[in-house]
């Protein structure tokens, strides 16, 4: 498949995360959107290295081009998978204290 | 050695931390006892080091570096040789009867006073004996600053008194002006030479090094040094004001130390000064000019201690007129027997207006020679040494410069006798005055007239005898004797020049001077035998009784456009600029702050919002050459 199909579909996902963050409230949403920026950067990555990795291959036999980038998803899903703990650990706490997960709650931290 | 020479100048800083720090805690009984036994001791160990320099020489000991950075080095070294000791003798011999003397004359203040009184007088001993005993100019520069800031406390030392407060500021201020030239001349040797101290800068070595300019700008910041802190033309005017403080001060620190030292750094540096004869032509204009001004300001003035100031000024002159036709040995000379019987008519004044309950204008004294009988017969003494009359050690000491003088130039030997003929007349003036013809006080002070105690009394008259007899130290060989003193001096100033004036002539000197000022002093005398002067009627009279209008000039072209200037800059400058500005810095924060105060909405989405927005930006100025599309293409091409 052509490597503009990947960016394309990333773009968009990645675009969709953004529009998900600016315009929704709930915060469990904004999270998901975040996720789903990460992980278009991820697929991407995952494209680029196995299109790099073709391009080695042709050039020689034993080519490890282009391989590192899938390490990089790796680490990227682990400190997620951190963040995504924390995150939520912060969202229940919210909901203790104010019963709602409205993000435009969160203003009253400026009183 | 070290110890003995670092004891010398440690006794008298330990007096000072000693009445300084407890001067709520002792009696006025031993606050007096200490500060004199500290400079007594201080005396003791400079005739040790005195009669060390006599039987081997001179000695300079390191104790640390003052300053050690890369490449440039200030050693803390004292050195005592024949001229140093000379002066350690001088210091703290007559600063040891001063403050004997002193704590008579002070007996009336109370004890934290007296304590801070005597304090200072220490901390001026010790800056004072620095500044002799410095091997280097920086060290030198220390206890010159030192002595200048005990002469300021002591001048302002009855500080309730806004007039003695002005005095003492006039004083420092002067002195700063002096000051800054000498800190120049410091720094120009550092410049020019790496180091300031004398074994290397005062060396024909160093001298090699310099150009003549040099030289000549070194000497002259120098010299505008010893003309803030000696008293010289333009800058002697602070003097006569120090006056203001008590009279002990006067004769230690303005008559017989402190003023000196400008003679003392100059023949210490006589080696730069003899390399420049225009230096030196300035030297001894600025000398002689000064002699004759004060000299005439003297001979109309009415307060005791004033005339004596001027009498100061005058012979400061004399110093500097020998300083500069290179009679090096002469000026130490006449710093040495000046420092006696100037020591000795301050201390003699100081026992007058002791009697006359601190009554200081001699209009109304008049006849105390039978109620002071010894200090009128002390300072009589005192009067006929200034005037130069043969025994006594005044004649010697003037005769010196004068004759050095008249191998010179014929017009600075015919100055200088017409300065000694005026000292002679304003001294006998002032001695007739007090203590001849009829009392002319009130009848309480008549009546309360007493003789000093003894503690004062004994001052006066060592000091007495040292004036009577200090000339032999210094009988020239024409007179039989084989002028100690010069050769004393003659490692660090060079063997005294051949003046090159036959027997007979230097004879022909000596009787034409001493002549005149015999006459002079008989003229005073018959004159001021009987009655007081008036007040001044002619306008020449006038003129010298308002000291040549000097301060009213310095006012009306320095201080009236200095004050002008600074006015506006307080009103004009001040107000609108540097506040404008300070404000208006303080009003732009404030302003900006309260408007960028409103992105801070607490809306999590808005934050969001511009974090993208900005991201967008960010990319849209990094890549705005259009990478990324390049990098696609590339990609799909």
């Amino acid at each position: 498949m052509p490597i503009q199909y990947y960016i394309f579909f990333c773009l968009t996902l990645f675009s969709i995360g953004v529009i998900g963050v600016l315009t929704r409230r709930n915060a469990i949403i904004v999270f998901m959107c975040v996720e789903l920026m990460l992980n278009a950067v991820n697929l991407l990555l995952v494209a680029f290295s196995k299109m790099h990795h073709a391009a080695g291959l042709k050039m020689a036999a034993t080519s490890t081009a282009g391989i590192d980038a899938q390490i990089f998803v790796f680490f990227i899903m682990v400190v997620a998978a951190a963040e995504v703990s924390v995150g939520l650990a912060i969202i229940v706490m919210m909901f203790r204290n104010t019963h709602s997960i409205d993000i435009n709650f969160l203003n009253r931290l400026k009183n | 050695m070290k110890v003995i020479i670092g004891l010398i100048v440690l006794w008298p800083l330990v007096g000072f931390l000693f009445n300084g720090l407890g001067r709520n805690i002792w009696s006025k009984k031993v606050i007096a006892y200490k500060a004199t036994g500290y400079i007594v001791a201080s005396f003791i160990f400079s005739v040790l080091a005195f009669l060390n320099v006599q039987s081997s020489g001179p000695a300079t000991v390191h104790y640390f570096d003052f300053i050690n950075t890369a490449g440039f080095k200030i050693p803390f070294d004292l050195k005592v040789d024949a001229l140093s000791s000379l002066f350690l003798l001088v210091i703290t011999g007559v600063g040891s009867l001063i403050h004997l003397y002193s704590t008579a004359y002070m007996k009336e203040e109370e004890a934290p006073h007296y304590a801070r009184y005597f304090a200072y007088l220490n901390l001026f001993v010790f800056s004072m004996l620095l500044l002799v005993l410095g091997d280097n100019y920086v060290i030198m520069f220390i206890g010159w600053e030192g002595v200048g800031l005990c002469s300021y406390l002591l001048i302002g030392y009855w500080f309730t008194n806004a007039t003695y407060n002005y005095a003492a500021k006039k004083a420092f201020i002067m002195n700063r002006i002096g000051d800054l030239g000498f800190l120049l001349a410091i720094f120009w040797l550092i410049v020019k030479l790496g180091t300031v101290s004398y074994g290397t800068v005062l060396t024909a070595e160093s001298l090699a090094k310099l150009s003549t300019s040099d030289i000549t700008a070194i000497t002259l910041l120098l010299f505008v040094g010893a003309m803030g802190k000696s008293a010289q033309i333009p800058l002697y005017t602070w003097l006569p004001d120090a006056m203001a403080g008590p009279t002990p001060v006067s004769a230690l620190i303005h008559a017989a130390t402190m003023v000196t030292a400008g003679i003392y750094m100059i023949t210490r540096s006589n080696i730069l000064f003899s390399a420049s004869e225009f230096t030196q032509h300035v030297v001894a204009i600025v000398g002689i000019s000064t002699a004759l001004l004060s000299a005439t300001i003297a001979i109309k003035q009415n307060d005791i201690k004033k005339v004596l100031a001027y009498s100061t000024v005058s012979q400061l002159g004399y110093m500097f007129l020998g300083l500069g036709v290179g009679a090096y040995s002469g000026a130490v000379f006449h710093v040495i027997t000046h420092a006696f019987f100037k020591a000795l008519l301050f201390l003699g004044a100081g026992s007058v207006i002791h009697a006359m309950h601190h009554e200081q204008d001699i209009r109304k004294m008049g006849g105390l020679k039978s109620k002071l009988p010894i200090t009128h017969i002390t300072f009589l003494i005192g009067c006929i040494a200034i005037a130069g009359v043969p025994p006594f050690s005044g004649f010697f000491s003037k005769d010196e410069i004068l004759a050095a003088a008249f191998a010179k130039s014929p017009i600075y030997w015919a100055l200088g006798v017409i300065g000694a003929a005026m000292t002679a007349f304003y001294m006998f003036r002032l001695y007739a005055t007090t203590f001849l013809g009829q009392f002319r006080g009130t009848h309480d002070q008549e009546h309360h007239l007493h003789e000093s105690p003894f503690a004062m009394t004994l001052p006066l008259i060592l000091l007495a005898v040292a004036s009577a007899i200090a000339g032999a130290i210094g009988v020239p060989e024409l007179m039989g004797g084989h002028h100690w003193l010069s050769h004393q001096l003659a490692p660090i100033v060079g063997e005294a020049k051949e003046a090159g004036l036959s027997a007979s002539t230097e004879w022909a000197l000596m009787g034409v001077s001493v002549t005149i000022a015999v006459v002079a002093l008989l003229i005073a005398l018959s004159i001021y035998r009987k009655k007081a002067d008036g007040e001044p009627q002619t306008a020449l009279g006038k003129f010298l009784y308002n000291k040549w209008y000097i301060d009213e000039l310095y006012e009306t072209i320095i201080l009236n456009p200095l004050n002008k200037f600074a006015g506006f800059l307080k009103e004009v400058v001040e107000k609108n600029i540097i506040d404008g500005a300070v404000n208006g810095t303080g009003k732009l924060v404030q302003y900006s702050a309260r408007q960028i105060r409103l992105l801070q909405s607490g809306q999590v989405g808005y934050y969001i919002l511009f974090m993208v927005l900005s991201m967008v930006l960010l990319f849209i100025f990094w890549f705005n050459d259009m990478t990324i599309l390049k990098f696609y293409y590339k990609l799909t091409h």
